[in-house]
């Protein structure tokens, strides 16, 4: 692709930077990490005042690469080109948007493909299992390293909306608006068991050998692989699943065998096959358990509305209305404990048939939402 | 932008620094000015997207609800005053959410336009079918009213559970009132605007 044939609206060829911490990490589950590397990528200018930063925090298998391309002949664009950039709904000519890869991860911040400085080897399976709370103190390690010290606004979507609540719990003096988005207060029961499907996938693939499988050529992709596709089928509705591929068939006709013969089939078995390039099956596991450890009412009694009751963040809460993973009444139990702490809030439903993909999605009343509330936010901050 | 007649009455009536819960709140007009005139904390209500988004642009807080699902997120006297302009005719079950304004506020006040004003009484008396009116727009099939009241019928819902009147009035459809209208409200009032409370 030419500089000249990029669309005008895109923040163009970024290049991602790497951030090193060299003081020791103490971790929720006890554990210490000596140094870590968090990777990330910023778009914008950081202004004099320092106070038009934006963090995104991103969900299960995201990345540090939210908007732009990496080189000139990427396909696609980071996984929120569409609501990131000059013009878009987080408006790059007015806001420096920060985008951190959490540690834990696969895609360059330090987790189980890292080499441990104790043995020479990768971590693999041996990477201390992490939490949001843990993620959201490296972030704001993050931030002192670029110097902001307040963030105008903190948005995530899914696991990333969980990192939005900690944040204001943890460090409510540091941010000013956040957006929390596809949410939930904690994983449901459901939520907990998907996860352990996924994880028992990739667990007893018979090339998983405990997670070490760095060393040798045979990797748990299979298990990833399956893994994946369950999940992705919880990211999509019903009604998505079947505007898409209804029970079309590959050849047009029964074939009696166990060979891709639904469209839906082959769609789930190419998306599993992708996923397996671009990720890793101990980051995987490591990140499902993330999600299912997350619970800050737990810390109060197990009451929401005690454990937001350190939070000064203005709060918009944004939900969808196919997302059945984490589902409008999901957010409306963030929203009501928000309500009973007494916090500024807003909430909308947003109509929509992609499932919990959604928030994804350049859906144009969603958009609309966050433009007009950045709109608001950019006023306030004196930005034209 | 401007507030209506029955808007302004409100605005009149809640003391300054309150906290305030606006059900329906439309696009926040009423809020805004509550909160930039008179230091007012609040909420509004609004199932309408197109609303929300313009409550957000003007810096009210605004949650998406549906008033029918009542109004269990918050608790008892979580507000000073809980403000219902002009929806009480769309809602289900009026009788139930009147009484839970008054749980959750300290006050309610309400606004409905008045069944009982004379041109109405006409309509149905003379001409022999539904009422419509500039308040009331709509043919009987495709109405959003669906539990249009006089002003005596809510007084008689309000005396039968306990509720005390605190405030009356009643302006036309350009939101002026006139002497007539405070002689006979029933009769010549179009919009009828209530301030109550629950007595225990």
């Amino acid at each position: 692709m030419q500089e000249s044939t990029r669309p005008v609206d895109n923040v163009g060829l970024v290049e991602p930077k790497t951030a090193h911490f060299s003081e020791t990490l103490a971790l929720a589950s006890g554990s210490e990490l000596h140094s870590f590397d968090i990777v990330y990528e910023t778009y914008g200018e950081l202004n004099k005042e320092r106070s038009n930063a934006i963090l995104i925090c991103h969900a299960l298998s995201g990345d540090h690469h939210v908007a732009g391309y990496h080189t000139p002949q990427d396909k696609k664009p980071g996984w929120w080109d569409n609501a990131i950039g000059p013009n878009k709904a987080i408006d790059t000519n007015r806001f420096f948007v920060v985008s951190p890869n959490n540690i834990g991860g696969c895609s360059g911040s330090t987790g189980p493909l890292t080499t441990n400085s104790d043995t020479g080897k990768p971590y693999g399976p041996d990477f201390p299992l992490v939490t949001v709370k843990d993620w959201v103190k490296t972030q704001a390690m993050l931030a002192d390293q670029l110097g902001i010290d307040v963030w105008a606004v903190i948005v995530g979507g899914s696991l990333g909306g969980m990192q939005c609540l900690e944040w204001s719990i943890a460090y409510p003096d540091r941010l000013k608006h956040t957006f929390v988005i596809a949410a939930a207060p904690k994983l449901s029961t459901q939520n907990i068991a998907f996860n352990e499907v996924a994880r028992q996938a990739i667990r007893s693939d018979r090339h998983f050998n405990d997670g070490h499988y760095y060393e040798t050529d045979d990797k748990p992709e299979l298990g990833l692989m399956l893994a994946r596709m369950l999940g992705h089928i919880t990211y999509l509705s019903d009604d998505a699943l079947d505007e898409k591929f209804g029970r079309e068939l590959r050849d047009g006709e029964i074939k009696f065998g166990y060979e891709a013969e639904f469209q839906i089939e082959s769609y789930l078995r190419y998306q599993g096959r992708a996923f397996v390039g671009r990720f890793d099956a101990n980051s995987y596991l490591l990140l499902t358990k993330v999600l299912d450890y997350f619970d800050p009412a737990s810390d109060a009694g197990g009451s929401l509305a005690k454990a937001m009751a350190p939070a000064t963040a203005e709060f918009l809460v944004i939900s969808f209305s196919s997302d059945w993973r984490f589902s409008p009444e999901r957010s409306q139990e963030i929203v009501s404990a928000l309500l009973d702490a007494d916090k500024c809030v807003s909430y909308i439903e947003i109509q929509s048939k992609q499932g919990h993909d959604s928030f994804l999605m350049p859906i144009p009343r969603y958009h609309q939402v966050l433009s007009t509330a950045l709109d608001r936010i950019a006023e306030g901050l004196g930005i034209s | 932008m401007s507030l209506r007649t029955d808007q302004s009455l409100i605005a009149e009536w809640i003391k300054t620094g309150s906290r305030v819960l606006d059900l329906g709140c439309g696009d926040g007009t009423l809020m805004e000015h509550l909160q930039e005139h008179q230091e007012v904390k609040g909420y509004g209500l609004e199932i309408d997207e197109e609303n929300i988004v313009e409550c957000i642009h003007k810096g009210v807080d605004v949650i998406q609800t549906d008033l029918d699902k009542g109004l269990s997120e918050f608790k008892k006297n979580t507000f000073d005053y809980v403000i219902m302009t002009q929806t009480l005719q769309a809602i289900r079950y009026p009788d139930k959410l009147l009484k839970e304004m008054t749980r959750v506020g300290r006050e309610a006040i309400v606004t409905f336009p008045n069944m009982g004003h004379w041109k109405n009484r006409i309509q149905l008396a003379l001409a022999g079918h539904m009422p419509k009116s500039k308040t009331l727009p709509y043919e009987w099939y495709n109405t959003p009213n669906i539990h249009l009241c006089t002003l005596t019928d809510f007084e008689n819902l309000c005396a039968a559970n306990n509720i005390e009147i605190l405030n009356r009035a009643t302006v036309d459809h350009e939101h002026q009132s006139s002497l007539g209208m405070k002689l006979f409200p029933n009769l010549l009032g179009e919009i009828a605007i209530y301030r109550f409370r629950q007595n225990d």
